[in-house]
């Protein structure tokens, strides 16, 4: 389609200064990747930074890694000899997109059930009990209520194992809760919020006037409006998610992405940096494009406009 | 044979000053095949009443105090949630005012459109689509067959009212209670509701209660009329009784309040021309055009529209939604940018001015506007209001506008006392003196005023045009009153401009062009103007 | 709802008063303020009532849990967890405080230009803020701070620097929502020029978004301070503030479970008091509900 094509083409020019301002950035640094390492004597310097090219200009450099880029290679780890940025991204990219994706769910599950049940019985116990809940979930944040859950259910109450992914049974609980608690809390007060504000309007009170159950009038004539904001929450929520992984993937020690860029951070593993934060810059770019999507196309004025083939 | 029998119906809110009745002790009936409307201003209690027979309510705040109301021999205010789902929709069955808001703008007009059917009915959805598209004929909708997969945006304000009306008769209801359904509707469109209701009614033998604030709609359509006040029963009788021989008081003032006839004193016809506006023409940049093509073909609001106003003359400017009418009031005080065209105020050619000198006309030339609610800013007081103009322009000096805006206060008929208040405490009459106050604290030569009264109750409404007309009087003001009421027009106004889509119609003497308009689309606009005959 | 109450409202309020009222009436929130109000005061005094100097160790005693001498505790080099709760709150306060000042500032004015200025101005200054909405910023703080260094300053800004964006976003659109408001018109019609009309038609009504969202930037900035701090990139040793406290006492919780338990609570009240008296301020100040009548 020709939106989907257009929103495509609006999300280059920003991949595009998400990819300059970081190489920018990294090789304004002060001190290269070698300098930090006291044992290391000047020749041998110079013979990596030859074999890395990082004796030529730095907008050589640049041609040469949007060359590379291009092809989507990363290039070379500068920390870990022999092993490049494309390896490593995706040898942590299984368990972070697994992880991800559990949170998510918790997020979206937990939360549009909360945030409804609230909505539907405003100002009740049925209101208060939830949202005082997501309320706390939003002002604890993971790095808190992961230590917090490993504390209780993994060394108190010994139920569940506080390290590792897919190693033990049940392993995979905690993170996915801890990550995700914080985005059920958002998303619960969202729903709630266009719950309320959609039952609010005329055409709820022509359908209930028409003689429809309240649940028909919710699942029916409320429930799609009421998910709106839900759905333009979905790609900052991801963003949220990718950077709460790095947190939880530290705490709960998993092999994932996120624990590798840290790492990186710590190690001024330069190559790596920029291959991570070019990785997630792509990965959050298109989810909102997804996110965007799905809201157009759920709203019918929008999908009409587009169908009629004014392009923007 | 009564169909609806309300008896001693009492309704309160709860609100921030306590409980406050909204609906007190109120009776009536409906005979079956009857249609009964019921008139009020705001406040009266006539929405509250209806919505409370099919407990459309929210509650809280509304909770039904008393009374019954007997339909079928059920009480509906006794039902349970159960048994009401059963009435709404197939027994009584409702249309409101406001068509842009009360359709689902996420659902096709089909699947609105058969919810009834399948609810009511047990239909399935082919039969009921087949149903649907009878229905839809049946109030003048054509090609139904593609426009049952519509979505509510792609219809116009008075298709979308003519598919409420069938999704409200789908399920064949025996009682249709319409509120207020042409008011938010163009002049010309409300007359063919109006009549699409009467056609049905009669065609279907259907009762009726039609909710209503305008006795002239009341006139064309009601058997009997129940006039509500303040949350009670004022009156009750035929229409024709009540409407020719009211007997109580607030009856008689509401039917008086009601703009009828012409001017009494119409202005000097030999006064020199103030404003001369000549082929005016006030562009928008179309929208919907795309980032990279073509840009869209521009919006032309207001066409090569020429007219002037004499000194101490109103001319009125009359147009349905959409014809231009307030863009060009805007354009002549150089609100808008104006495309093309020449607006000469007292020799002077405005859009030649510098900023500073336009600052400096504006003193003579002022604009009051139709909402009173958000033309007044709701952080200043009336002091605070009323003084700007003054010190802004020099008229006072920061010690001594006190007396200056008591006198204004006295001029538009505002209590002193209000003078610290904000607008938000005030009533919307109240605002609108506000407002004129605001307009005419500079004395200015020149007045727009862009439907002001549309939003407000007819007694108010009447005050406000007493106000405007005896300004107008004593300070010898020229107005531009932009309306599209032609009742108010008549009653106000010396000459008159017709516009639509952007042009200039037709323009004259008030009583000329409405005992012999000229052009087809005035024929058409005051015809379709509801009559309310004379009262003795 | 074609409803119309009948109101009769004798004593002059203006909206600011209103929404005090209703502000008042609203537990939750005023609860938020007054426990906001003790830890603002706590933390500007201090220096004063803190039991113990900042730097004061006792390794011998080492952690001890919550006792008369210590209410909540020591840490592992016998240091005073209240004392060192008090400082941490001293930055994470300020981290709060500065850095969404910060973004108000070039919030309010980048937004209120592009509100009031319109046009093409407008979709070229709000284009540029969608673009950087686009950007993974959380990344990008991560990414300054590891290459320039963890400062304080440095870190005002990257946060000051995502914030703003969204103050940007309401601010413009409040603005241009008020500028097409019929009383702007008005003062237009009067001969006000544009710097008296911005000054005392638009400004003063678009205060109360901004106050609202204000209150609610507070704990997103602080929880991003704390995020920032707890991965070691934040506030650093020998300073302290809550997000620090909280990924030390990680390392320990096994043993000494209260050194993460005591600056998390401090964290989690201060961030519930703000989002309560957040909320609370937008119903109080939503106009939707100042004028709640409307005609029939």
């Amino acid at each position: 389609m020709r939106f989907i094509a257009s929103r495509l083409l609006q999300a280059i020019p920003v991949l595009l200064v998400v990819i300059t301002a970081t190489f920018f950035l990294v090789r304004a640094a002060p001190g290269g990747p070698f300098s930090a390492d006291r044992a290391v004597s000047p020749q041998v310097i110079k013979a990596l930074n030859e074999r890395y090219q990082l004796d030529q200009s730095v907008w050589q450099q640049y041609a040469a890694y949007m060359t590379d880029l291009a092809r989507g290679d990363f290039g070379p780890s500068y920390k870990y000899p022999g092993r490049s940025v494309n390896e490593m991204i995706f040898g942590g990219l299984p368990a972070t997109a697994e992880l991800g994706l559990y949170a998510l769910l918790v997020a979206v599950g937990i939360g549009l059930c909360a945030g409804l049940l609230a909505g539907l019985r405003p100002n009740t116990g049925q209101d208060y009990v939830p949202m005082t809940i997501a309320m706390l979930g939003i002002c604890m944040p993971a790095f808190l209520l992961g230590p917090l859950l490993v504390l209780v259910f993994g060394m108190r109450l010994e139920w569940l194992p506080i390290s590792g992914w897919g190693d033990l049974p049940g392993d995979k609980v905690l993170p996915s809760l801890t990550l995700g608690a914080a985005y059920a809390a958002y998303i619960a007060r969202l729903s709630r919020a266009g719950l309320l504000e959609v039952m609010s309007q005329d055409y709820i009170r022509t359908a209930r006037a028409k003689g429809l159950a309240e649940w028909r009038i919710v699942s029916r004539h409320a429930l799609r409006g009421a998910l709106m904001p839900v759905i333009a929450f979905l790609g900052p929520a991801f963003a949220g998610l990718l950077a709460g992984s790095f947190v939880v993937e530290t705490i709960f020690q998993i092999p994932g992405l996120g624990r590798f860029y840290v790492q990186a951070a710590f190690n001024r593993d330069y190559t790596m940096i920029m291959g991570t934060t070019i990785f997630f810059s792509v990965a959050i770019v298109l989810f909102n494009l997804l996110s965007d999507i799905l809201a157009t196309w759920l709203n019918p004025r929008l999908r009409l406009a587009l169908r009629k083939g004014s392009g923007t | 044979m009564a169909l609806l029998e309300v008896e001693g119906l009492t309704v309160s809110f709860r609100s921030r000053y306590g409980q406050v009745t909204a609906v007190d002790n109120v009776s009536f009936s409906v005979t079956e095949g009857e249609t009964l409307a019921i008139v009020g201003e705001s406040g009266s209690g006539k929405s509250v009443t209806c919505y409370s027979l099919l407990q459309l309510l929210p509650r809280p705040p509304a909770s039904i105090e008393a009374g019954t109301a007997l339909f079928n021999e059920l009480d509906l205010l006794r039902l349970s949630e159960r048994e009401l789902r059963k009435v709404r929709g197939s027994e009584i069955a409702m249309v409101f005012q406001d068509p842009m808001t009360s359709l689902n703008p996420y659902l096709s007009i089909g699947s609105q459109l058969i919810e009834p059917l399948q609810l009511h009915h047990g239909c399935g959805r082919r039969e009921a689509l087949q149903k649907a598209v009878v229905a839809l004929k049946e109030v003048g909708i054509d090609r139904p067959q593609t426009r049952i997969s519509d979505y509510p945006h792609q219809l116009s304000g008075g298709m979308r009212q003519r598919v409420m009306i069938a999704m409200a008769l789908i399920a064949e209801p025996r009682l249709l209670i319409a509120d207020e359904p042409t008011t938010a509707l163009d002049v010309t469109v409300q007359a063919q509701i109006l009549q699409l209701l009467k056609r049905i009614q009669q065609q279907r033998q259907l009762t009726v209660i039609f909710i209503s604030h305008d006795l002239a709609v009341v006139a064309e359509i009601a058997d009997r009329v129940l006039v509500m006040h303040q949350g009670q029963v004022v009156e009750a009788g035929s229409c024709s009784e009540v409407l020719q021989r009211p007997q109580q008081q607030y009856t008689r003032d509401l039917l008086a309040a009601v703009p009828r006839g012409a001017k009494q004193k119409t202005a000097t016809e030999v006064a020199p021309a103030l404003l001369r506006v000549s082929q005016l023409s006030t562009w928008f940049a179309g929208s919907g055009g795309s980032f990279f093509g073509a840009e869209a073909a521009p919006n032309k609001a207001v066409d090569d529209v020429s007219f002037e106003v004499r000194r101490g003359e109103i001319v009125g400017l009359v147009g349905e939604s959409g014809s231009g009418k307030s863009t060009t009031g805007r354009s002549v005080l150089q609100l808008l940018p104006q495309t093309a065209g020449l607006v000469e105020f007292d020799g002077v050619n405005l859009s030649q001015l510098k900023r500073y000198q336009m600052q400096q006309m504006r003193r003579r030339m002022q604009m009051i506007f139709q909402d009173p609610y958000a033309s007044l800013n709701p952080r200043m007081t009336v002091y605070e209001c009323l003084a700007e103009p003054l010190l802004h322009h020099g008229l006072a000096v920061r010690g001594s506008a006190m007396a200056q805006v008591l006198q204004l206060m006295d001029d538009v008929g505002l209590a002193r006392a209000g003078i610290r208040k904000y607008p938000h405490e005030f009533s919307g009459g109240q605002r609108q003196r506000i407002a004129i106050g605001r307009a005419i604290a500079t004395r200015p030569e020149f007045i727009v005023a862009d439907e002001p009264v549309s939003a407000l109750d007819v007694t108010i409404q009447s005050q406000i045009l007493e106000l405007l007309l005896a300004l107008v009087e004593q300070h010898n003001l020229s107005m531009l009153f932009i309306s599209h009421d032609l009742a108010v027009v008549r009653k106000l106004c010396d000459r008159v401009l017709v516009m639509r889509a952007g042009k200039l119609v037709e323009s004259g003497a008030v009583e000329a062009v409405y005992a012999n308009p000229q052009h087809p689309y005035t024929k058409t606009l005051l015809a379709a103007l509801p009559q309310l005959a004379a009262v003795p | 709802m074609s409803v119309a109450l009948p109101v009769d409202a004798q004593q002059s309020s203006s909206l600011w008063g209103d929404a005090w009222w209703r502000l008042r009436r609203n537990r939750a929130a005023l609860a938020g303020l007054i426990f906001l109000s003790v830890i603002v005061v706590v933390a500007l005094l201090t220096p004063l009532l803190a039991p113990y100097a900042y730097e004061e160790q006792r390794l011998a005693l080492g952690a001890s849990g919550p006792s008369a001498a210590h209410w909540l505790g020591t840490d592992v080099l016998g240091r005073d967890m209240l004392t060192r709760i008090m400082y941490g709150g001293r930055v994470s306060l300020l981290v709060g405080f500065v850095a969404t000042a910060v973004a108000l500032l070039i919030g309010v004015l980048y937004g209120a230009v592009a509100g009031y200025v319109g046009g093409r101005v407008d979709a070229v200054m709000m284009r540029f803020v969608d673009i950087l909405y686009a950007l993974p910023f959380m990344i990008f703080i991560i990414l300054l701070l590891v290459i320039f260094g963890q400062s304080m300053l440095l870190l005002f800004i990257a946060i000051g620097a995502v914030e703003w964006l969204t103050m940007a976003r309401i601010v413009r659109g409040q603005v241009q929502n008020i500028r097409r408001q019929e009383f702007v018109e008005a003062a237009v019609s009067m001969g006000l020029g544009p710097w008296t009309i911005i000054r005392r038609h638009v400004i003063p009504n678009t205060l109360g978004p901004v106050i609202v969202y204000t209150t609610l930037t507070i704990p997103s900035v602080m929880l991003l301070e704390a995020f920032l701090s707890f991965l070691g990139l934040g506030v650093q040793p020998p300073q302290s503030s809550w997000g620090l406290l909280i990924s030390y006492g990680v390392e320990t919780m096994e043993e000494f479970p209260w050194l993460l338990v005591y600056p998390g609570l401090a964290l989690t009240l201060t961030l519930f008091a703000l989002n309560f008296l957040g909320d609370g301020l937008r119903d109080a100040l939503d106009p939707q509900s100042a004028s709640g009548r409307g005609g029939s």
